[in-house]
């Protein structure tokens, strides 16, 4: 680990933090998986990978059979970066460990978008990090194609403690596709990710993360986001496959004017699964704005879904839409969307609504000649897919086929 | 093609139409006029088989199928549309992929898109089926979905209610289509219209008529006879006639 740009302030926090429980989600001893992990060899071509882990891959929209298809790609399995290519003039994709070496400055990014003492996983990730990636594209650099990051889990036992770093520089666009999976089904272990996102004055960032993890995964990702004058922050987060354990709160700061930074989540809660997953923005400068839309579908889970907005000035305007889909007898759903306003003239609204399809419309469908089953199938399909405006073709391709592949587990 | 035999009708336990007797033939369409309330909606619904609309006593009788217990989706399948009168909102699932459920395995060359045209819907295509359609739209977004569907006998519930002036000819226009009025002979199609005003007798012609009031048939005869008489008299008037 390389010390050089590491504080020795971070590091004493971590350690006071080192017992402390999150103020989400059920607690999870991390004695109970192990630190130490095999080595992965790395892969110049990603394509010669192993069949199914690249088809695990490609369920979370990383491809890795057509490097034209995309402008970077970073692989990790484990502790091991596999894989690490930037593929246009501008970008940058690499280790974030190796990046905090190359780029001494970086530094000032660290743990500043996301508290280090936050929690006993943010500590985790300070004491025990294991790479996560770095992404950035410079100055008024236009990714052409998405960059993908993969992080996979393949040892049984495992706790990943990642922290990734994401910076759009002023006038540049970026979109990335993460995929989060695991190997087999009977997958124990343990997923740590850290992100920091910074989208600088005028910037794009479009941020497109899939979660396939397995039922007996504990997922703790913690994310922070600092939106400057004018940048867009758009992310597109979904979860359809089954985990034990997932809670998360992005946070997004809206620091320059007119910053906006929008939020779609599609959860789907299997038997055995509790997810609590909320999206929270601060919107801190005058004109900025917030959108947070989220769907959540149990089959069985309980899903907690969160949405806070906090108006620190005016005027700003902010709006949360949860909507739940309860499709059996055990599922629990439950919407919590908080508004904060602090002063005058914000403009902070939200809409929620969990329950069962209405009987009314499936009978609508069928009077239209389509089976119940059909009827059923048609609403959850609309359900689940979450316009998405602004987003580039190749991207909402990649959400339908997640999209698609989860609905046939479900009907 | 339709006959209807001592039908009684409840909702929520409470009886609302009663002893009901109506035959629709092939080709031919009948009208059913009413006042508010009295039951002109359930007749339609339980004959569309929706569970709500319980039958207690009586028949109905499809192609010479009793189909009086069977789900909804097996009647619109033999061939019977609707056309609500208030159609659920349906969240997320968009009119594109309504229309297209609709036409099943039905592709007799019927494009979506041209057919919105003609019904003036291009808009909507891409919207959420119901959100936010004004009275009109929901007319004309329920007759392209019937379009697609194609059935051969036609339930239509006020489809003139809401309409205006212009967009009046239009759906006039397409229950003629859907009802194969422009054919002089060898009509297969049939249909069940609920008007208030009477609108839509200006575009499709209508065979035959009655009055549903109190949960009854209490007149029968021809179509603007009969509206011009309620025009006048009221519905009391058919009432009155009736003794
Ligand atoms: N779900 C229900 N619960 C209780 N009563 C109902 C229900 N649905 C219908 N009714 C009642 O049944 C009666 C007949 O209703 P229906 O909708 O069939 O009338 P209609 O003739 O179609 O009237 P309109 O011309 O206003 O459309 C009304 O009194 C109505 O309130
Ligand atoms: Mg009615």
């Amino acid at each position: 680990m390389p010390e050089v740009a590491r504080s020795k302030a971070a590091r004493e926090r971590a350690e006071r933090a080192r017992e402390k429980a999150a103020s989400l989600g059920d607690d999870i001893d991390l004695d109970a998986y192990s630190k130490v992990a095999k080595e992965h060899p790395y892969q110049d071509d990603p394509s010669r990978l192993p069949l199914e882990t690249k088809e695990r891959m490609l369920e979370t929209g990383v491809i890795l059979d057509d490097s034209s298809q995309r402008s970077g790609t970073f692989l990790q399995v484990d502790h091991s970066v596999i894989h690490s290519k930037a593929g246009q003039e501008g970008l940058e994709v690499m280790s974030s460990q190796e990046a905090l070496e190359k780029h001494p400055w970086l530094s000032d990014y660290w743990w500043r978008a996301v508290a280090v003492d936050a929690d006993k996983f943010t500590a985790q990730a300070e004491l025990h990090q294991t790479h996560g990636y770095f992404i950035r594209a410079l100055p008024g650099v236009k990714a052409i194609q998405p960059i993908q990051a993969c992080l996979y889990l393949a040892q049984h036992g495992l706790a990943q403690n990642v922290h990734n770093l994401i910076i759009a520089e002023e006038g540049s666009e970026l979109h990335i596709i993460t995929g989060c999976a695991t190997a087999p089904i009977e997958q124990e272990g343990l997923h740590i990710g850290i992100s920091e996102f910074y989208v600088k004055k005028g910037a794009k960032l479009t941020f497109t993360m899939i979660h396939n993890w397995a039922p007996k995964m504990a997922v703790r990702p913690r994310s922070g986001i600092i939106i400057e004058e004018g940048g867009v922050f758009l992310s597109n987060y979904m979860c359809l496959k089954p985990v034990r354990t997932l809670q998360m709160y992005p946070t997004a700061q809206c620091l320059g004017e007119d910053a906006l930074v929008r939020f779609n989540s599609v959860l789907v809660a299997a038997p055995g699964t509790l997810m609590d997953v909320g999206s929270r923005a601060i919107l801190a400068a005058r004109g900025s704005r917030a959108e947070v839309v989220s769907r959540a579908i149990t089959t069985g889970g309980t899903i907690i879904a969160r949405g806070h907005l906090v108006g620190q000035v005016a005027p700003v305007k902010g709006h949360l839409e949860c909507r739940g889909l309860i499709l059996s007898e055990e599922g629990r759903i439950h919407a919590i969307p908080e508004l904060e306003g602090l002063v005058e003239g914000v403009d902070l609204s939200h809409e929620a609504a969990v329950g069962k399809i209405a009987e009314e419309e499936i009978e609508y469908l069928m009077a239209r000649g389509l089976s119940r089953d059909q009827a059923i199938a048609a609403i959850v399909r609309g359900f689940l897919s979450v316009d998405i405006e602004g987003l580039p073709p190749q991207l909402e391709a990649e959400l339908q086929r997640a999209v698609d592949l989860s609905e046939k587990e479900l009907l | 093609m339709l006959e209807i035999e001592g039908l009684s009708v409840e909702v929520e336990g409470k009886g609302i139409v009663h002893d009901i007797s109506v035959n629709v033939d092939i080709g031919e369409t009948l009208v059913l006029f009413g006042p508010n309330g009295s039951g002109k909606t359930t007749l339609l619904m339980a004959i569309m088989g929706f569970p709500r609309y319980r039958v207690t006593k009586g028949r109905i009788v499809f192609k010479g199928q009793d189909i009086t217990h069977l789900p909804v989706d097996e009647r619109a399948r033999m061939g019977i549309g609707i056309l609500f009168q208030r159609p659920p909102v349906v969240r997320g699932v968009k009119m594109r992929e309504m229309v297209r459920a609709c036409l099943g395995e039905r592709e007799d060359g019927y494009v979506i898109d041209e057919m919105a045209q003609r019904l003036n819907l291009v808009d909507l295509l891409d919207r959420e089926v119901n959100y936010g359609f004004s009275g009109g739209e929901v007319k004309r977004s329920e007759l392209l979905q019937l379009m697609a569907q194609s059935p051969e006998f036609i339930l239509l519930d006020e489809p003139d209610s809401g309409v205006d002036l212009v967009n009046i000819s239009l759906v006039g226009e397409m229950i003629n289509e859907l009802l194969q009025e422009d054919r002089m002979r060898s009509r297969t199609k049939s249909g069940l219209i609920i008007t208030h005003t009477g609108h839509i007798l200006d575009y499709v012609n209508a065979d035959r008529a009655c009055v549903l009031l109190y949960g009854g048939i209490w007149c029968r005869g021809n179509p603007r006879q009969i509206l011009s008489s309620i025009k006048t008299h009221g519905y009391e008037g058919c009432a009155v006639c009736q003794k």
